[in-house]
Protein backbone atom coordinates (compact mmCIF):
# COMPACT_ATOMS: atom_id res chain seq x y z
CA UNK A 1 0.00 0.00 0.00
CA UNK A 2 3.16 2.45 0.63
CA UNK A 3 5.13 1.31 -1.87
CA UNK A 4 4.10 1.86 -6.32
CA UNK A 5 5.26 4.83 -7.60
CA UNK A 6 3.88 8.17 -5.57
CA UNK A 7 6.68 7.89 -2.84
CA UNK A 8 10.08 10.02 -2.96
CA UNK A 9 11.87 8.39 0.17
CA UNK A 10 14.70 7.61 -1.62
CA UNK A 11 15.58 10.09 -3.86
CA UNK A 12 12.63 10.36 -6.56
CA UNK A 13 12.59 6.63 -6.96
CA UNK A 14 9.14 6.92 -9.26
CA UNK A 15 9.02 5.11 -12.17
CA UNK A 16 7.82 6.62 -15.49
CA UNK A 17 5.96 3.97 -16.50
CA UNK A 18 6.43 3.05 -20.24
CA UNK A 19 3.21 1.93 -21.04
CA UNK A 20 1.79 0.99 -24.60
CA UNK A 21 -1.73 1.85 -25.06
CA UNK A 22 -2.31 -1.53 -26.85
CA UNK A 23 -0.43 -3.58 -23.77
CA UNK A 24 -3.74 -2.70 -21.42
CA UNK A 25 -7.24 -2.34 -22.32
CA UNK A 26 -8.71 -2.08 -19.28
CA UNK A 27 -6.33 0.47 -17.99
CA UNK A 28 -6.62 2.33 -20.99
CA UNK A 29 -10.59 2.05 -20.94
CA UNK A 30 -10.57 2.82 -17.19
CA UNK A 31 -8.11 6.11 -17.89
CA UNK A 32 -10.60 7.52 -20.40
CA UNK A 33 -13.41 6.94 -18.62
CA UNK A 34 -12.06 9.63 -15.57
CA UNK A 35 -10.97 11.66 -18.36
CA UNK A 36 -14.59 11.95 -19.90
CA UNK A 37 -16.12 12.16 -16.41
CA UNK A 38 -14.02 15.25 -16.03
CA UNK A 39 -11.26 14.61 -13.72
CA UNK A 40 -8.06 15.13 -13.74
CA UNK A 41 -5.19 13.18 -14.15
CA UNK A 42 -2.24 13.13 -11.74
CA UNK A 43 1.33 12.48 -11.80
CA UNK A 44 1.40 9.04 -9.98
CA UNK A 45 -1.84 7.55 -12.34
CA UNK A 46 -1.50 5.15 -15.03
CA UNK A 47 -1.15 6.85 -18.14
CA UNK A 48 -0.78 5.67 -21.38
CA UNK A 49 2.81 6.49 -23.39
CA UNK A 50 1.29 8.69 -25.90
CA UNK A 51 -0.32 10.58 -23.59
CA UNK A 52 2.64 11.11 -21.74
CA UNK A 53 4.80 12.15 -24.87
CA UNK A 54 2.13 14.74 -25.99
CA UNK A 55 1.82 16.23 -22.94
CA UNK A 56 5.46 16.58 -21.93
CA UNK A 57 5.85 17.83 -26.12
CA UNK A 58 3.32 20.60 -25.44
CA UNK A 59 4.05 21.80 -21.90
CA UNK A 60 7.65 21.64 -22.54
CA UNK A 61 7.11 23.73 -26.34
CA UNK A 62 4.91 25.86 -24.03
CA UNK A 63 7.46 26.52 -21.50
CA UNK A 64 10.73 27.13 -24.23
CA UNK A 65 7.94 30.20 -25.22
CA UNK A 66 7.21 31.56 -21.73
CA UNK A 67 11.84 31.93 -21.72
CA UNK A 68 12.46 32.65 -25.62
CA UNK A 69 9.28 35.16 -25.12
CA UNK A 70 11.13 37.62 -23.05
CA UNK A 71 13.97 38.30 -25.38
CA UNK A 72 12.39 40.49 -27.85
CA UNK A 73 10.35 42.41 -25.02
CA UNK A 74 13.60 42.19 -22.85
CA UNK A 75 15.14 44.63 -25.91
CA UNK A 76 13.41 47.43 -24.78
CA UNK A 77 13.39 47.53 -21.46
CA UNK A 78 16.45 49.86 -21.73
CA UNK A 79 13.93 51.94 -23.82
CA UNK A 80 10.65 51.98 -22.76
CA UNK A 81 9.38 55.53 -23.10
CA UNK A 82 8.95 56.68 -19.63
CA UNK A 83 9.25 55.04 -15.61
CA UNK A 84 5.91 53.62 -15.58
CA UNK A 85 5.93 51.70 -19.12
CA UNK A 86 9.48 50.48 -17.63
CA UNK A 87 8.46 49.45 -14.44
CA UNK A 88 5.45 47.43 -16.45
CA UNK A 89 7.69 45.85 -18.54
CA UNK A 90 10.24 45.10 -16.51
CA UNK A 91 7.17 42.92 -14.30
CA UNK A 92 5.96 41.46 -17.53
CA UNK A 93 9.22 39.68 -18.35
CA UNK A 94 9.87 38.65 -15.13
CA UNK A 95 6.34 36.94 -14.94
CA UNK A 96 7.03 35.26 -18.33
CA UNK A 97 10.38 33.69 -16.94
CA UNK A 98 8.37 32.83 -14.13
CA UNK A 99 5.66 31.08 -16.12
CA UNK A 100 8.54 29.67 -17.93
CA UNK A 101 9.83 28.02 -14.57
CA UNK A 102 6.11 26.87 -13.47
CA UNK A 103 5.77 24.96 -16.88
CA UNK A 104 9.09 23.33 -16.67
CA UNK A 105 8.33 21.82 -13.20
CA UNK A 106 4.63 20.76 -14.39
CA UNK A 107 6.42 19.18 -17.59
CA UNK A 108 9.13 17.45 -15.21
CA UNK A 109 6.73 15.69 -13.18
CA UNK A 110 6.08 13.26 -16.29
CA UNK A 111 9.72 12.35 -15.90
CA UNK A 112 11.46 14.56 -18.36
CA UNK A 113 14.11 16.26 -16.39
CA UNK A 114 14.85 20.32 -16.80
CA UNK A 115 18.12 19.79 -18.14
CA UNK A 116 16.87 17.74 -20.71
CA UNK A 117 14.21 20.22 -21.94
CA UNK A 118 16.91 22.86 -21.99
CA UNK A 119 19.33 20.96 -24.06
CA UNK A 120 16.56 20.00 -26.50
CA UNK A 121 15.51 23.87 -26.65
CA UNK A 122 19.77 24.64 -26.87
CA UNK A 123 19.97 21.85 -29.86
CA UNK A 124 17.01 22.98 -32.12
CA UNK A 125 15.21 20.21 -31.16
CA UNK A 126 12.96 21.32 -29.10
CA UNK A 127 10.31 23.60 -30.90
CA UNK A 128 8.73 27.20 -29.08
CA UNK A 129 6.53 30.09 -30.39
CA UNK A 130 6.86 30.53 -33.99
CA UNK A 131 6.45 34.40 -33.34
CA UNK A 132 9.25 35.00 -31.33
CA UNK A 133 11.71 34.11 -34.50
CA UNK A 134 10.35 37.66 -35.61
CA UNK A 135 12.09 41.09 -34.25
CA UNK A 136 10.86 43.99 -32.18
CA UNK A 137 11.80 46.78 -34.47
CA UNK A 138 10.22 49.42 -32.70
CA UNK A 139 8.46 50.71 -29.24
CA UNK A 140 5.11 49.69 -31.05
CA UNK A 141 6.35 46.07 -31.38
CA UNK A 142 6.33 45.60 -27.99
CA UNK A 143 2.53 47.20 -28.08
CA UNK A 144 1.23 45.00 -30.40
CA UNK A 145 3.37 42.34 -28.77
CA UNK A 146 2.00 43.18 -25.29
CA UNK A 147 -1.89 43.26 -26.48
CA UNK A 148 -2.43 41.03 -29.58
CA UNK A 149 0.43 38.12 -28.70
CA UNK A 150 -0.87 37.78 -25.43
CA UNK A 151 -4.32 38.23 -26.27
CA UNK A 152 -3.74 35.29 -28.54
CA UNK A 153 -1.67 33.34 -25.49
CA UNK A 154 -4.20 33.69 -22.77
CA UNK A 155 -7.60 32.28 -25.45
CA UNK A 156 -5.06 29.26 -26.01
CA UNK A 157 -4.10 29.03 -22.02
CA UNK A 158 -7.58 29.69 -20.39
CA UNK A 159 -8.34 26.23 -23.02
CA UNK A 160 -6.11 24.45 -22.35
CA UNK A 161 -6.49 25.30 -18.65
CA UNK A 162 -9.40 23.20 -18.60
CA UNK A 163 -7.20 19.92 -20.14
CA UNK A 164 -6.91 16.53 -18.50
CA UNK A 165 -3.55 16.79 -16.61
CA UNK A 166 -3.50 18.59 -12.92
CA UNK A 167 -0.24 20.01 -12.91
CA UNK A 168 -0.83 21.71 -16.52
CA UNK A 169 -3.81 22.93 -15.12
CA UNK A 170 -2.80 24.47 -12.29
CA UNK A 171 0.00 25.90 -13.59
CA UNK A 172 -2.45 27.50 -16.41
CA UNK A 173 -4.54 29.12 -13.62
CA UNK A 174 -1.79 30.73 -12.03
CA UNK A 175 -0.52 31.98 -15.12
CA UNK A 176 -3.77 33.17 -16.55
CA UNK A 177 -4.36 35.53 -13.39
CA UNK A 178 -1.35 37.33 -14.47
CA UNK A 179 -1.27 37.54 -17.88
CA UNK A 180 -5.17 39.14 -17.55
CA UNK A 181 -2.23 42.24 -16.30
CA UNK A 182 0.06 41.81 -19.70
CA UNK A 183 -2.67 42.13 -21.65
CA UNK A 184 -4.27 45.35 -19.99
CA UNK A 185 -0.89 46.97 -20.14
CA UNK A 186 -0.29 46.10 -23.36
CA UNK A 187 -3.41 47.21 -24.26
CA UNK A 188 -3.41 50.15 -22.59
CA UNK A 189 0.28 51.26 -24.66
CA UNK A 190 -1.48 50.06 -27.71
CA UNK A 191 -3.99 52.68 -27.30
CA UNK A 192 -2.20 55.09 -26.38
CA UNK A 193 0.23 55.31 -29.11
CA UNK A 194 -3.44 54.57 -31.51
CA UNK A 195 -5.19 58.08 -30.00
CA UNK A 196 -1.86 59.57 -30.37
CA UNK A 197 -0.11 61.70 -32.90
CA UNK A 198 0.21 61.00 -36.82
CA UNK A 199 3.39 59.64 -36.01
CA UNK A 200 2.67 57.38 -33.28
CA UNK A 201 0.00 56.16 -35.65
CA UNK A 202 1.80 55.53 -38.36
CA UNK A 203 4.64 53.47 -36.02
CA UNK A 204 1.31 50.99 -35.32
CA UNK A 205 -0.15 50.78 -38.50
CA UNK A 206 3.57 49.74 -39.74
CA UNK A 207 4.05 47.19 -36.43
CA UNK A 208 0.41 45.51 -37.28
CA UNK A 209 1.34 45.18 -40.66
CA UNK A 210 4.57 43.42 -39.84
CA UNK A 211 2.89 41.24 -36.98
CA UNK A 212 -0.22 39.99 -38.74
CA UNK A 213 0.95 37.40 -40.25
CA UNK A 214 2.94 35.73 -36.99
CA UNK A 215 -0.47 36.31 -35.32
CA UNK A 216 -2.23 34.05 -37.96
CA UNK A 217 0.25 31.75 -37.87
CA UNK A 218 0.47 31.67 -34.33
CA UNK A 219 -2.41 29.12 -33.22
CA UNK A 220 -0.93 26.68 -35.55
CA UNK A 221 -1.62 25.10 -39.35
CA UNK A 222 -5.59 24.80 -40.47
CA UNK A 223 -7.50 21.78 -38.80
CA UNK A 224 -7.54 19.89 -42.51
CA UNK A 225 -3.72 19.79 -42.03
CA UNK A 226 -3.33 18.67 -38.94
CA UNK A 227 -3.14 15.31 -37.66
CA UNK A 228 -4.33 12.66 -35.22
CA UNK A 229 -5.69 15.51 -33.37
CA UNK A 230 -8.66 13.66 -32.36
CA UNK A 231 -7.21 11.70 -29.91
CA UNK A 232 -5.49 14.36 -28.32
CA UNK A 233 -9.26 16.25 -28.22
CA UNK A 234 -10.48 13.10 -26.67
CA UNK A 235 -7.81 12.80 -24.02
CA UNK A 236 -8.53 16.70 -23.29
CA UNK A 237 -4.34 17.42 -23.88
CA UNK A 238 -5.89 19.50 -27.04
CA UNK A 239 -9.01 21.57 -25.80
CA UNK A 240 -9.87 23.32 -29.21
CA UNK A 241 -9.09 23.07 -32.10
CA UNK A 242 -5.98 25.70 -34.30
CA UNK A 243 -9.34 26.79 -36.81
CA UNK A 244 -11.36 27.32 -33.77
CA UNK A 245 -9.28 29.53 -31.55
CA UNK A 246 -8.12 31.48 -34.55
CA UNK A 247 -11.89 32.18 -35.22
CA UNK A 248 -12.36 32.96 -31.40
CA UNK A 249 -9.02 35.21 -31.15
CA UNK A 250 -9.92 36.94 -34.57
CA UNK A 251 -13.99 37.70 -32.96
CA UNK A 252 -12.79 38.77 -30.03
CA UNK A 253 -9.82 41.26 -31.34
CA UNK A 254 -10.40 42.36 -35.21
CA UNK A 255 -12.81 44.55 -33.98
CA UNK A 256 -11.49 46.25 -31.42
CA UNK A 257 -8.21 46.86 -33.74
CA UNK A 258 -10.80 48.58 -36.74
CA UNK A 259 -12.60 50.26 -34.27
CA UNK A 260 -9.29 52.83 -33.62
CA UNK A 261 -9.16 53.41 -37.37
CA UNK A 262 -6.31 50.63 -38.46
CA UNK A 263 -6.30 48.70 -41.31
CA UNK A 264 -4.77 44.94 -41.37
CA UNK A 265 -3.32 43.72 -44.05
CA UNK A 266 -5.56 41.34 -45.82
CA UNK A 267 -8.14 42.39 -47.99
CA UNK A 268 -10.00 39.00 -47.82
CA UNK A 269 -10.59 39.47 -44.00
CA UNK A 270 -14.17 39.54 -43.19
CA UNK A 271 -16.60 38.07 -41.00
CA UNK A 272 -18.93 35.40 -42.79
CA UNK A 273 -22.12 37.08 -41.80
CA UNK A 274 -24.21 33.36 -42.42
CA UNK A 275 -21.42 31.10 -40.79
CA UNK A 276 -20.34 32.94 -38.32
CA UNK A 277 -16.76 32.56 -39.26
CA UNK A 278 -13.92 34.32 -40.27
CA UNK A 279 -12.51 34.50 -43.57
CA UNK A 280 -8.89 35.21 -44.71
CA UNK A 281 -6.18 34.68 -47.06
CA UNK A 282 -4.24 31.93 -46.38
CA UNK A 283 -1.69 33.53 -44.66
CA UNK A 284 1.87 31.49 -46.13
CA UNK A 285 2.14 28.18 -43.85
CA UNK A 286 5.33 27.40 -46.26
CA UNK A 287 7.21 30.40 -44.30
CA UNK A 288 5.76 29.16 -40.94
CA UNK A 289 7.36 25.77 -41.24
CA UNK A 290 10.08 27.37 -42.87
CA UNK A 291 10.95 29.82 -39.73
CA UNK A 292 9.48 27.13 -37.30
CA UNK A 293 12.89 25.15 -38.69
CA UNK A 294 15.46 27.76 -38.36
CA UNK A 295 15.00 30.34 -41.40
CA UNK A 296 13.08 32.99 -39.30
CA UNK A 297 15.08 36.24 -39.10
CA UNK A 298 15.75 35.90 -35.08
CA UNK A 299 16.34 32.42 -34.29
CA UNK A 300 19.96 32.15 -34.43
CA UNK A 301 20.43 35.23 -32.24
CA UNK A 302 17.30 33.87 -29.53
CA UNK A 303 19.35 30.35 -29.09
CA UNK A 304 22.81 32.04 -29.05
CA UNK A 305 21.41 34.25 -26.56
CA UNK A 306 20.26 31.21 -24.33
CA UNK A 307 23.26 29.37 -24.89
CA UNK A 308 25.23 32.14 -23.77
CA UNK A 309 23.27 32.53 -20.43
CA UNK A 310 24.00 28.75 -19.89
CA UNK A 311 27.44 29.16 -20.53
CA UNK A 312 27.78 31.88 -18.72
CA UNK A 313 26.07 30.52 -15.46
CA UNK A 314 27.45 27.56 -15.01
CA UNK A 315 30.05 28.49 -12.95
CA UNK A 316 27.35 29.65 -10.43
CA UNK A 317 25.13 26.75 -10.62
CA UNK A 318 28.19 24.41 -10.57
CA UNK A 319 29.80 26.19 -7.52
CA UNK A 320 26.21 26.05 -5.79
CA UNK A 321 25.47 22.01 -6.77
CA UNK A 322 26.03 19.14 -4.46
CA UNK A 323 27.66 16.26 -6.35
CA UNK A 324 26.36 13.78 -4.14
CA UNK A 325 22.50 14.48 -4.26
CA UNK A 326 20.78 12.35 -6.68
CA UNK A 327 17.88 14.49 -8.43
CA UNK A 328 14.26 14.52 -7.40
CA UNK A 329 11.02 14.70 -9.50
CA UNK A 330 8.05 17.47 -8.38
CA UNK A 331 5.29 16.00 -6.70
CA UNK A 332 2.53 17.62 -8.12
CA UNK B 1 23.75 42.92 -35.63
CA UNK B 2 20.83 42.48 -33.00
CA UNK B 3 18.04 45.18 -32.49
CA UNK B 4 19.29 44.58 -28.94
CA UNK B 5 22.98 46.64 -28.08
CA UNK B 6 22.94 44.34 -24.86
CA UNK B 7 23.05 41.13 -27.26
CA UNK B 8 26.04 42.87 -29.19
CA UNK B 9 27.86 43.95 -26.33
CA UNK B 10 27.83 39.79 -25.21
CA UNK B 11 29.76 38.68 -28.07
CA UNK B 12 27.58 35.23 -28.32
CA UNK B 13 29.78 32.60 -29.33
CA UNK B 14 29.86 30.47 -32.46
CA UNK B 15 26.35 29.57 -33.37
CA UNK B 16 26.85 26.13 -33.85
CA UNK B 17 28.82 25.16 -30.43
CA UNK B 18 26.98 22.68 -28.56
CA UNK B 19 26.18 23.74 -25.31
CA UNK B 20 24.93 20.84 -22.88
CA UNK B 21 23.95 21.34 -19.53
CA UNK B 22 24.58 18.82 -17.30
CA UNK B 23 22.44 16.37 -15.25
CA UNK B 24 21.44 18.07 -11.62
CA UNK B 25 22.98 21.41 -12.65
CA UNK B 26 19.96 22.67 -12.34
CA UNK B 27 20.01 21.64 -8.60
CA UNK B 28 17.23 19.77 -7.16
CA UNK B 29 13.08 20.34 -6.40
CA UNK B 30 12.03 22.22 -3.38
CA UNK B 31 7.54 22.16 -2.86
CA UNK B 32 6.39 25.41 -1.70
CA UNK B 33 3.55 26.07 0.47
CA UNK B 34 2.66 30.03 0.89
CA UNK B 35 0.58 31.55 3.87
CA UNK B 36 -1.94 33.62 2.88
CA UNK B 37 -2.40 35.39 5.93
CA UNK B 38 -1.41 35.19 9.69
CA UNK B 39 -3.32 32.34 10.91
CA UNK B 40 -4.55 30.45 7.86
CA UNK B 41 -2.90 27.20 6.68
CA UNK B 42 0.55 26.77 4.65
CA UNK B 43 -0.72 25.99 1.53
CA UNK B 44 1.01 23.95 -1.46
CA UNK B 45 0.89 26.14 -4.89
CA UNK B 46 3.95 25.06 -6.41
CA UNK B 47 7.92 24.42 -6.80
CA UNK B 48 11.34 25.70 -7.63
CA UNK B 49 14.10 24.60 -8.39
CA UNK B 50 17.26 25.44 -5.79
CA UNK B 51 20.66 24.04 -4.43
CA UNK B 52 19.51 24.08 -0.72
CA UNK B 53 16.65 25.23 1.42
CA UNK B 54 17.75 28.99 2.01
CA UNK B 55 17.92 29.53 -1.66
CA UNK B 56 14.95 27.60 -2.46
CA UNK B 57 12.92 30.02 0.38
CA UNK B 58 14.78 32.83 -2.07
CA UNK B 59 13.09 31.44 -5.13
CA UNK B 60 9.98 30.92 -4.06
CA UNK B 61 9.68 34.45 -2.60
CA UNK B 62 10.54 35.68 -5.94
CA UNK B 63 8.62 33.07 -7.74
CA UNK B 64 5.57 32.66 -5.59
CA UNK B 65 5.13 35.79 -3.54
CA UNK B 66 5.34 38.95 -5.72
CA UNK B 67 2.20 39.70 -6.41
CA UNK B 68 -0.57 38.46 -4.38
CA UNK B 69 -0.16 38.86 -0.35
CA UNK B 70 2.08 36.54 1.52
CA UNK B 71 3.22 36.22 5.25
CA UNK B 72 5.48 33.26 5.08
CA UNK B 73 7.25 30.40 3.15
CA UNK B 74 7.62 27.24 3.59
CA UNK B 75 9.82 24.78 1.29
CA UNK B 76 10.71 21.38 1.56
CA UNK B 77 12.59 18.73 -0.54
CA UNK B 78 9.85 16.98 -2.81
CA UNK B 79 12.12 13.90 -2.22
CA UNK B 80 10.83 14.34 1.64
CA UNK B 81 7.50 14.37 0.61
CA UNK B 82 5.90 10.87 1.65
CA UNK B 83 2.00 10.23 -0.07
CA UNK B 84 -0.31 7.52 -0.56
CA UNK B 85 0.39 5.77 -3.72
CA UNK B 86 -2.48 7.66 -5.68
CA UNK B 87 -4.09 4.31 -6.92
CA UNK B 88 -5.35 3.32 -3.72
CA UNK B 89 -7.44 6.41 -3.58
CA UNK B 90 -10.10 4.10 -2.63
CA UNK B 91 -9.27 3.06 1.20
CA UNK B 92 -10.24 6.93 1.57
CA UNK B 93 -14.15 5.85 0.81
CA UNK B 94 -16.53 6.59 3.19
CA UNK B 95 -18.78 4.37 4.98
CA UNK B 96 -22.36 5.99 4.18
CA UNK B 97 -23.51 5.44 7.94
CA UNK B 98 -21.15 7.42 9.72
CA UNK B 99 -24.09 9.54 11.53
CA UNK B 100 -22.00 8.63 15.29
CA UNK B 101 -19.51 10.74 14.03
CA UNK B 102 -21.45 14.17 12.78
CA UNK B 103 -22.94 16.84 14.26
CA UNK B 104 -26.55 15.58 13.32
CA UNK B 105 -26.21 12.49 14.44
CA UNK B 106 -27.17 13.79 17.44
CA UNK B 107 -31.09 14.71 18.02
CA UNK B 108 -31.04 16.68 21.66
CA UNK B 109 -33.97 18.55 21.00
CA UNK B 110 -35.95 15.95 20.30
CA UNK B 111 -35.71 14.53 23.97
CA UNK B 112 -36.09 18.19 25.11
CA UNK B 113 -39.52 18.69 23.61
CA UNK B 114 -40.59 15.52 24.54
CA UNK B 115 -39.22 16.01 28.60
CA UNK B 116 -41.25 19.66 27.89
CA UNK B 117 -44.37 18.24 26.75
CA UNK B 118 -44.55 15.18 29.26
CA UNK B 119 -45.94 15.69 32.48
CA UNK B 120 -42.82 16.02 34.24
CA UNK B 121 -41.66 18.55 32.41
CA UNK B 122 -44.81 21.07 32.19
CA UNK B 123 -44.90 20.84 36.37
CA UNK B 124 -40.91 21.52 36.61
CA UNK B 125 -41.09 24.79 34.04
CA UNK B 126 -43.65 25.90 36.00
Amino acid sequence: MYGGGYIFEEPNNRQVREEKIHDEPEKLAAFEDRIARGEKIEPGDWMPAEYRRQLIRLIEQHAHSEIIGALPEGTWITRAPGFKRKLALIAKVQDEIGHGQLLYNAAETLGKTREAMINDLLSGKSKYSNVFNYPAKTWADVTVIGFLIDAAAIVNQVANSKGSYGPYCRALERICYEESFHLKQGHDAFIELATGTPAQREMLQDALNRWWKPIMHFFGPPDKTSQHSEKLMQWKVKMASNDDMRNQFLDMYVPKIWELGLTLPDPLLRKNAETGRWEYSDPDWDEFFRVINGGGPCNEERLQVRKWAEEHGRWVRKALMKPTEKHTLPVA
Amino acid sequence: MSLDPRVNRLKLGDPNAVIKVEEGENWNVYEVFHQEKRGAHHEHVGCVHAPDPQMALIFAKEQFARRKKCVNLWVVKSADILAFDVEDEDMFANNLEKTYRDASGFKVMEKINKFKQSSKGTTDVK
